[in-house]
């Protein structure tokens, strides 16, 4: 794979982690359980859309076909989306949503703090905003985890549900194939294995004081990276590119 | 064409003060107290090569809404001041921080009612991941958080517990 090919397929992925992740939570708009959560939520996907604007701005610099972000973010099939399957999952029930969102803030603070140190300028610059919008995330998150596990029999019941449902979607945040090879040896890109270990730590120590523990892990559902997808992904596009689908080159 | 930049090259200090001036009193469109100056947003008016007015702005927080419009008004207010082949550009490092806020935009947030971002805390609760978030409205220490986030991406909310009044905090970034 050509060194711009690689750099543009490994922007893209996370571009579209963070894309999809960010309409997800968008979707609760309005459906917040209180009027700081629904604020809370929409603030996180605000940021989520704006660290995913960014990256998309920069993969279409990258590729060199004049492809602007909003093409990106519209105007791409299903089978093109690289995103993890974590991100594209429902919202479930409350629990779910957050259980979600915590995994993978687990994962994001890490992965900015390590992308800060990369080779590549633009990646550095984004990752230096994004590793301290994420700090917020991770510490809102956890103490949701922490109120619902160490709550009610009821919510303490609905965040093991939650955690059996979506620890199997974990395993694919610290993968490595080819691509993240080649863009680990180009010097930009962040080793997700290195991170693993820090994310366990995160996600043990608050699980422990939500009185929550993980569920063994057997099975790692992935594909993602690969544009092999859920059945969910396609409800979210058709949601997401809706407007532009239907009227082409609209703008706000 | 040559003609014109040498003209444009030798007032130089000229365009780019002026340029300056009528960019920096641009207002933040959702806290309007403030100017893109204060909050440090706009890093660089200069000329390019062609002798063009380049403003350089960056963006405070990646998920900000405000970010496109600041541009747009950045660029007409350029415009609206004589510099119509002006442009203003994207920059992204190093990164925009909430210590770049002015003093003067600093005491212009706590008189509009938002507190400030703290910069540094000497209280111990700090220690645990709480930030001391002094009142605006009665400058009383003695508040609390009641949400991370608030009305905007930058801002989260806070009750005082001394004159019981809500406010808006300027996350620290």
């Amino acid at each position: 794979m050509a060194e711009d090919q690689t750099l543009f397929t490994y922007l893209l992925r996370l571009a579209d982690d963070h894309l999809i992740l960010s309409q997800r939570l968008g979707e609760l708009c309005g459906y917040g359980p209180t009027l700081e959560e629904d604020l809370a939520l929409t603030n996180i996907s605000l940021d989520l859309m704006g660290q995913a604007r960014a990256l998309y701005a920069y993969a279409g610099e990258v590729e060199g076909k004049g492809r602007n972000e909003d093409q990106l973010a519209f105007l791409r099939y299903e089978r093109d989306y690289l995103n993890a399957l974590i991100t594209e999952l429902p919202n479930g029930d409350f629990a779910q949503t957050i259980v979600r969102q915590f995994f993978v803030a687990a994962f994001m603070v890490p992965f900015w703090r390590e992308m800060e140190r990369s080779s590549d300028e633009t990646l550095r610059a984004i990752a230096a905003k994004a590793s301290k919008e994420v700090a917020y995330h991770l510490r809102h998150t956890s103490e949701w985890v922490i109120r619902l596990g160490d709550g009610t029999d009821e919510s303490h019941a609905r965040m093991e549900e939650a955690l059996d449902a979506l620890v199997m979607y974990t395993g694919e945040l610290f993968e490595t194939d080819e691509v993240t090879e080649a863009a680990l040896r180009a010097g930009y890109a962040v080793d997700p294995k290195s991170l693993a270990h820090e994310w366990q730590q995160t996600v043990d120590s608050v699980l422990r004081e939500a009185t929550l523990t993980l569920p063994e892990s057997g099975h790692m559902q992935t594909g993602g990276r690969n544009g092999l997808h859920t059945e969910h992904l396609g409800h979210v596009l058709s949601e997401l590119q809706y407007m532009q689908r239907t009227y082409p080159g609209l703008n706000w | 064409m040559g003609d014109v930049a040498d003209i444009k090259q030798q007032s130089g200090e000229g365009i780019r003060k002026a340029a300056w001036q009528a960019a920096a009193a641009v207002p933040d469109p959702e806290i309007p107290v403030v100017t893109v100056e204060d909050l440090g947003i706009l890093r660089l008016v200069d000329l390019d090569a062609e002798g063009r007015v380049v403003a350089h702005v960056t963006p405070t927080y990646s998920g900000c809404p405000a970010t496109q419009l600041i541009q747009e008004m950045v660029l007409e207010a350029l415009q609206t001041a004589g510099f119509e082949d002006a442009r203003v550009e994207t920059v992204l490092s190093p990164a925009w921080t909430t210590d770049w806020i002015s003093e003067a935009g600093r005491q212009k947030l706590k008189e509009y009612g938002i507190a400030p971002p703290e910069k540094t805390s000497n209280s111990k609760r700090a220690l645990f991941g709480e930030t001391l978030v002094q009142c605006p409205h009665c400058g009383a220490a003695e508040t609390e958080r009641v949400s991370e986030f608030g009305s905007t991406p930058c801002k989260a909310l806070y009750r005082c517990l001394t004159c019981r009044e809500p406010f808006d905090y300027f996350k620290c970034l």
